[in-house]
């Protein structure tokens, strides 16, 4: 410890030498205080197994990250709220009525294996929560895809399993759905405020929103993964999201239903696994989109959110050497 | 001639059932060369181009002689013998013909002639019997999947150099769970195209 103090005290940063308040951990607590609104809804919607669920990925996420910077004789970070963090979108990534090992399992996969295999915070390659989240969803399929019916859920005792809105939209089409929940309109509503079945924290998708912008608003994250991801999914919704003609989808639809909210705005601007220089930002968002578009609408899931994130996850250091700027004055080498 | 079918087969052979993260074929090479983004975009250039070449040849083999002669037992022997005189001729060739070439390619050759995607591809098209064309576009499916492949690898390799991984997890062990990622990832594209390639790898694999 002593010699850690000496080495900090004798280590000169390069300039500029901003004074700022801003650290890890202040931007880490920030980003699961932005989460808090959806996640309070949740526990509304899905009662209180939601919360159990929620919880229960949040302790083991902390656990395991304290329990391997123990046994390893690292120092231990769980105080800078990443590992709260990972635990916390692992919560609101799985269906609310789950056996309790299962969240469990997720937050080792995410923790142990994804961030610190890796060498923890910084280096990992793959967003630790989706990789979680996958990992549980393709050796626990059924599970992972029994999904409950939202009820003013302290006083409803049995859940009724349903399935959500894109899995009805994608088997059945959008008559079917119509029929579910009444009106067009009835619809956006349902979507918006969460009232559907799902993920429990990625239903509703305006306290989403409004806790992306307060990360906006706090600059924690930029508009660029955000606006592009959105905006392709929007765009490719509205082309080729209809039954038959072109330009025919209801891209709002698409908008509100499935992951993509959490996704664009907690996930895949995630700092470790996108690329680091704006305009490679914007090619990893319209990547997410299309990627998810074209697994929501052609692919064998009904929806592509995480698997997308984690595609364009690993194509984002190859990103980044392609839009990485030439130096000023760079030539290529000439080979003899 | 069905282009639908052709580009559907690029696509399953490249990304729905990519060798690599799919059914883990070709790893000695993926993990060999994955190491500096250079040997790895050159790797894949003479690979494709390879797997393009024999999956035509050993068509030619297969059905004007092997099925005529009705020795298609053999087709495991025989692809095998005409792989390797392939890449031996290729490799003899280059020297030759181009040295600059064969200073940038040629060391890759050697290691691509016991590649198990380029015996596999051959014997798959000879299963299905896939007409010349198909072959061909399986061939490049199947080669491109694998550039894609080894470009991903490197790139996250190369930044993997400057991470902060446990010493027994260094090297190799890192890239093998990596590579365990990354298939988890590309189960996403599964019952993207459903059609005839996901049977035939399942039954030949």
């Amino acid at each position: 410890m002593a010699k850690e103090t000496k080495e900090k005290q004798l280590v000169v940063s390069v300039s500029p030498h901003v004074r700022d308040e801003e650290s890890i951990a202040k931007i880490m607590w920030s980003v699961n205080f932005a989460l808090f609104p959806a996640l309070i809804a949740s526990f509304y919607y899905f009662g209180p197994r939601a919360m159990i669920v929620t919880l229960l990925s949040i302790v083991s996420s902390i656990g395991f990250e304290y329990a391997y910077q123990k046994f390893v004789g690292k120092k231990t970070t769980i105080n800078d709220g990443s590992a709260f963090l990972t635990g916390l979108l692992i919560g609101m990534n799985l269906p609310p009525q789950l056996p309790f090992y299962i969240p469990v399992m997720g937050s080792f996969v995410a923790v142990v294996l994804v961030k610190q295999l890796f060498g923890g915070l910084g280096y990992n390659i793959f967003n630790p929560a989706l990789v979680g989240r996958a990992f549980l969803l393709v050796t626990w399929p059924k599970l992972m895809t029994t999904w409950k019916e939202p009820s003013a859920a302290f006083v409803g005792l049995d859940a009724k399993t349903t399935a959500t809105p894109l899995g009805i939209l994608k088997e059945e089409g959008i008559s079917k759905l119509l029929e579910e929940f009444g009106t067009k309109n009835d619809l956006y509503i349902s979507l918006l405020t969460g009232h559907r079945a799902g993920s429990l924290g990625e239903t509703s998708a305006i306290f989403l929103i409004i806790g992306g912008l307060y990360l906006l608003y706090k600059r924690y994250i930029t508009w660029h993964i955000p606006v592009s991801f959105v905006g392709s999914v929007a765009v490719i919704a509205w082309i080729f999201g209809g039954k038959g003609a072109l330009f025919t989808g209801d891209p709002l639809i698409h908008l509100m239903s499935g992951g993509l909210m959490l996704g664009a705005f907690f996930m895949a601007t995630d700092y470790v696994t996108c690329p680091s220089i704006r305009k490679g930002q914007i090619i990893f968002g319209i990547g997410c989109g299309a990627l998810t578009m074209l697994i929501r609408l052609k692919g064998g899931f009904p929806e592509g959110v995480m698997f997308a994130i984690l595609l364009m996850n690993c194509f984002a250091p190859l990103i980044d050497r392609g839009v990485k700027p030439k130096l000023f004055g760079e030539v290529k080498a000439v080979k003899k | 001639m069905d282009f639908n079918k052709l580009f559907q087969l690029i696509i399953a052979a490249s990304l729905i059932n990519n060798f690599v993260f799919t059914r883990f074929l070709g790893l000695c090479i993926f993990f060999g060369v994955s190491k500096k983004m250079e040997t790895a975009v050159g790797m894949s250039i003479t690979f494709t181009a390879v797997m393009v070449v024999s999956a035509a040849l050993s068509w030619v083999v297969f059905q004007y002689i092997m099925v005529p002669l009705d020795i298609t037992f053999l087709k495991i022997i025989v692809f095998i013998g005409i792989i390797a005189a392939l890449v031996q001729s290729a490799d003899t060739i280059m020297k030759k013909v181009s040295p600059s070439l064969y200073y940038k390619l040629g060391i890759y050759l050697a290691l691509i002639t016991t590649n198990c995607i380029i015996l596999a591809v051959p014997l798959i098209n000879a299963g299905e019997s896939y007409t010349f064309i198909e072959s061909m576009a399986f061939g490049l499916g199947s080669g491109l999947g694998f550039a894609l492949a080894l470009v991903i690898m490197a790139s996250i390799r190369e930044k993997l150099e400057v991470a902060d991984i446990p010493a027994p997890f260094k090297g190799m062990p890192i890239s093998f769970i990596v590579a365990g990622l990354i298939a988890l990832a590309f189960t996403g594209f599964s019952g993207l195209i459903t059609l005839y390639e996901l049977r035939a790898i399942s039954r030949w694999l």
